[in-house]
């Protein structure tokens, strides 16, 4: 059984594929990832150092955060995800995709999307709902793009040449599906003017709605296409099969069961009704089950590779990926437990957490992808195979003085807010007085961002270098870069 | 991986493999179905009518003219991204804030603006707690009436001017949603702009600040007087409830 599942991933050739929509798409995750973390660097300081906000409407932190958060998620995220998917789908299902066509205007519009957000966003221009912020014209757009990709990943499932679908496109198909339904429920909207347009639920409701939203945009933007890239490329990397077979079946569908319930833990202590608030709770503790299920499938996959782990940037980048991934399905559902929240609400514990995640698992797996596809796709080896480890220690150096920074900070203001003296009064009664004494941890986390930045730049670098660099014959394997 | 293990791996794997892995539309029409089941029973219910009572209440007014336009100020420049709108019914968070958020004071927010981070304090109930002279100070230099603040300034805000025109379109949507609006019409809604914006120009001139009632500043410092004004007077009279 366990050969034939991994038989499929030990693809052999890519001819007849459509591999330039691929290199499209990795161009513009590295271009985009560049941008996304630099506009994070950005808004870093401005809360380190309030004058970065420099006084002037476009460039203030509360229109430069969610350009931050657009750019990573859907612009990095979103083309490192489609890079993933049409490599992987094509090899996988033994065929090239529906249509190039498609393709490309998948790709395009997803770009000018982009391009759109990152005028709209600075001119001030939201709807206000954290990840769902685009003016209403520009979710018209998405919704095309998107029924246009579902198209072409449905059309090349159904003209496939292997009647078995891998595990990797299971959870392609889940993101496909589940980000179509949240982006239409969430969306739905009565224009006022071509800029802007208010929500057709209210009050509670509405951010009901939208934590069911963005909590799955977590799940199903920055979790299952990446559990596929992780199924795909991990093994391809490591050589050597999937773990269990079975765990793949149980894990998948527990974890899309069970994530669309977790949403109300966003809105834990809120008046929200407490049947509400508890079903989001106990969900969300319950998510820790099949998510160590994806951990432990990744982890294990390596039994009997971990010599190559110590030697091979790909496969360190791939086990501290799989390993923050375990890191921060625990940590959620702890936060979800409401007497944790209580504490965690409102502050910078959750940014530590939620870039345990983001720069952790889905950054880290990226890169170890982009690392082994630039080799594979260009058929060159790495311009600067050194470089690859540097990255990988000044992401994962960087990742750790972000995380502990904003864990400590969060730590010192939850506590600072609700410390009563003993006649029962507020300890810290002025505000800014807690927010001062967080401001060396905001330096830190500054620095730690920068590292990242800096590990991603020479990552470009390297790209751009092994690119432009001599083709190698054909016929030769390709050697997994060392340093 | 022991024998009997994949075994009934074989058995297990041969049964998902024959239900779905072969056939991609019955595998995406049973992901459908797993992705839908817990929305369906999470939101639905807000929605039927003996639960929509949980979020409606009759001591909440819809937002004046004015305060619709400040709020779509707000909006644009993403306060909601550093400062909440929802106290938590803690002890502390009541000392610093006042009473805990109840549902039907949001009944009119389209979108709803909790907010997920505190880098400010919580807003929810600061209607009315500082001056109109404060906020105008405030927003054009943070560090003026707070010293040690981190927020940015606002300069512009105190230059730009809202359109009448903008905020009756505003309006006429909000009253599509159902919002209780008697009039939609420019003329009026120009008419009660300018007269609740002349209040605060007026409180302003006793401070000594000139002001014009159509000023970005003055609809934000409307919108900002009003938050949980009303939950506050009708919870000391009711002493709590829903
Ligand atoms: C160089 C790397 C990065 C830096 C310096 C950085 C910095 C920041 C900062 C300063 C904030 C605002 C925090 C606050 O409100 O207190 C933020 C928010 C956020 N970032 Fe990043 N970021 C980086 C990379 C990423 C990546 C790669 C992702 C996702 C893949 C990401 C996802 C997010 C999200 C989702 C939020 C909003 C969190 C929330 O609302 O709770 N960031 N980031
Ligand atoms: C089992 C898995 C997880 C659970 C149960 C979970 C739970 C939570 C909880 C309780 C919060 C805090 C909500 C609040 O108090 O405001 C949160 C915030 C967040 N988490 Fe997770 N988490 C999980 C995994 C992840 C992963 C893997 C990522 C990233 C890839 C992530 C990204 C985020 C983001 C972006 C936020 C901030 C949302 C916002 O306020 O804007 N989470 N999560």
């Amino acid at each position: 059984m366990e050969k034939t599942t991994t038989g499929t991933v030990a693809a052999g050739t890519d001819v007849g594929y459509d591999l330039d929509i691929v290199k499209m798409f990795f161009t513009a995750t590295v271009v985009w990832a560049l941008v996304g973390m630099l506009v994070g660097v950005i808004i870093a300081l401005q809360l380190a150092w309030w004058p970065a906000n420099l006084g002037l409407p476009w460039t203030t932190f509360g229109r430069l955060r969610p350009l931050h958060t657009n750019a990573v998620i859907f612009a990095f995220g979103g083309n490192v995800v489609f890079t993933g998917i049409y490599h992987s789908t094509q090899r996988l299902l033994r065929t090239r995709m529906f249509s190039d066509t498609l393709s490309r205007v998948h790709f395009w519009g997803w770009q000018s999307i982009i391009v759109l957000a990152a005028v709209t966003l600075p001119l001030g221009m939201t709807q206000s709902k954290e990840y769902a912020e685009l003016i209403w014209p520009i979710d018209v757009l998405i919704t095309v793009v998107w029924v246009v990709f579902g198209v072409n990943f449905f059309g090349t499932l159904a003209r496939r040449k292997v009647q078995h679908l891998y595990v990797a496109i299971w959870f392609y198909m889940s993101f496909v599906i589940t980000i179509a339904v949240l982006h239409i429920v969430n969306s739905l909207a009565v224009p006022a003017t071509w800029f802007r347009s208010y929500p057709v639920y209210s009050g509670l409701t509405d951010a009901l709605v939208q934590w069911w939203y963005g909590h799955n945009a977590v799940g199903f933007f920055l979790t299952t296409p990446f559990l596929g890239l992780m199924y795909y490329y991990l093994p391809r990397a490591a050589e050597r099969p999937v773990y269990s077979y079975r765990l793949s079946i149980i894990h998948f569908w527990a974890l899309v069961f069970l994530y669309i319930w977790a949403g109300p833990h966003h809105l834990l202590y809120s008046a929200l009704p407490d049947w509400a608030q508890t079903l989001g709770m106990v969900f969300s503790v319950m998510l820790i089950a099949p998510s160590w299920g994806g951990m432990l499938n990744g982890l294990l996959t390596l039994r009997g590779a971990w010599d190559r782990v110590r030697t091979d940037p790909i496969l360190k980048f791939m086990v501290v990926a799989v390993s923050f991934y375990g890191m921060s399905t625990f940590e959620g559902p702890m936060m979800s437990i409401r007497a944790v929240n209580g504490l965690a609400h409102y502050t910078n514990w959750v940014i530590g957490h939620v870039h345990s995640g983001a720069l952790g698992w889905v950054g880290m797996i990226s890169f170890g992808m982009l690392y082994w596809m630039v080799q594979n796709i260009w058929k060159r080896p790495l311009a600067h195979p050194t470089w690859a480890s540097h990255h990988f220690w000044l992401a994962t150096i960087g990742i750790v003085l972000y995380t502990v920074s904003m864990w400590a900070a969060g730590l010192m203001e939850g506590l600072q807010w609700r410390a009563l003296n003993d006649a029962g009064q507020l300890a810290n009664p002025i505000f800014v007085d807690i927010t001062a004494r967080l401001n060396p941890f905001l330096w830190i986390r500054l620095l730690g961002g920068a590292m990242y930045l800096t590990g991603a730049v020479m990552m470009a670098v390297n790209f751009w270098q092994t690119i432009r660099g001599p083709e190698r014959p054909a016929a030769e394997p390709v050697p997994v870069a060392a340093d | 991986m022991s024998n009997d293990q994949s075994q009934s791996e074989k058995a297990y794997g041969r049964l998902h493999r024959r239900l779905f892995e072969g056939k991609a539309a019955i595998f995406a029409i049973a992901t459908t179905v797993a992705i839908s089941v817990g929305g369906v029973v999470e939101i639905i219910p807000m929605f039927s009518t003996s639960s929509l009572s949980w979020e409606r209440a009759g001591w909440v007014t819809p937002y004046a003219p004015l305060e619709v336009a400040g709020r779509d100020i707000y909006i644009r420049e993403g306060c909601y991204l550093c400062h909440s709108q929802m106290v938590r019914p803690m002890r502390a968070e009541m000392l610093r804030y006042g009473e805990w958020t109840r549902a039907a004071e949001y009944q009119y927010d389209r979108p709803f603006l909790l907010g997920s981070r505190r880098l400010g304090p919580d807003l929810q109930r600061v209607g009315q707690k500082y001056p109109d002279a404060w906020h105008y100070e405030h927003m054009r230099d943070p560090r003026a009436t707070s010293p040690g603040s981190v927020m940015p300034t606002y300069p512009w805000l105190h230059r730009d001017k809202i359109d009448p025109a903008d905020v009756t379109a505003s309006m006429a949507a909000l009253a599509k949603l159902g919002t209780p609006y008697t009039t939609t019409e420019e003329g009026a809604v120009t008419a009660r702009l300018r007269s609740d914006g002349q209040m605060i120009v007026d409180n302003l001139a006793q401070a000594g600040i000139t002001a014009a009632w159509d000023d970005e500043i003055v609809a934000l410092i409307a919108y900002l007087q009003r938050l949980g004004v009303e939950g506050r007077q009708h919870l000391a009279t009711q002493g709590g409830g829903q």
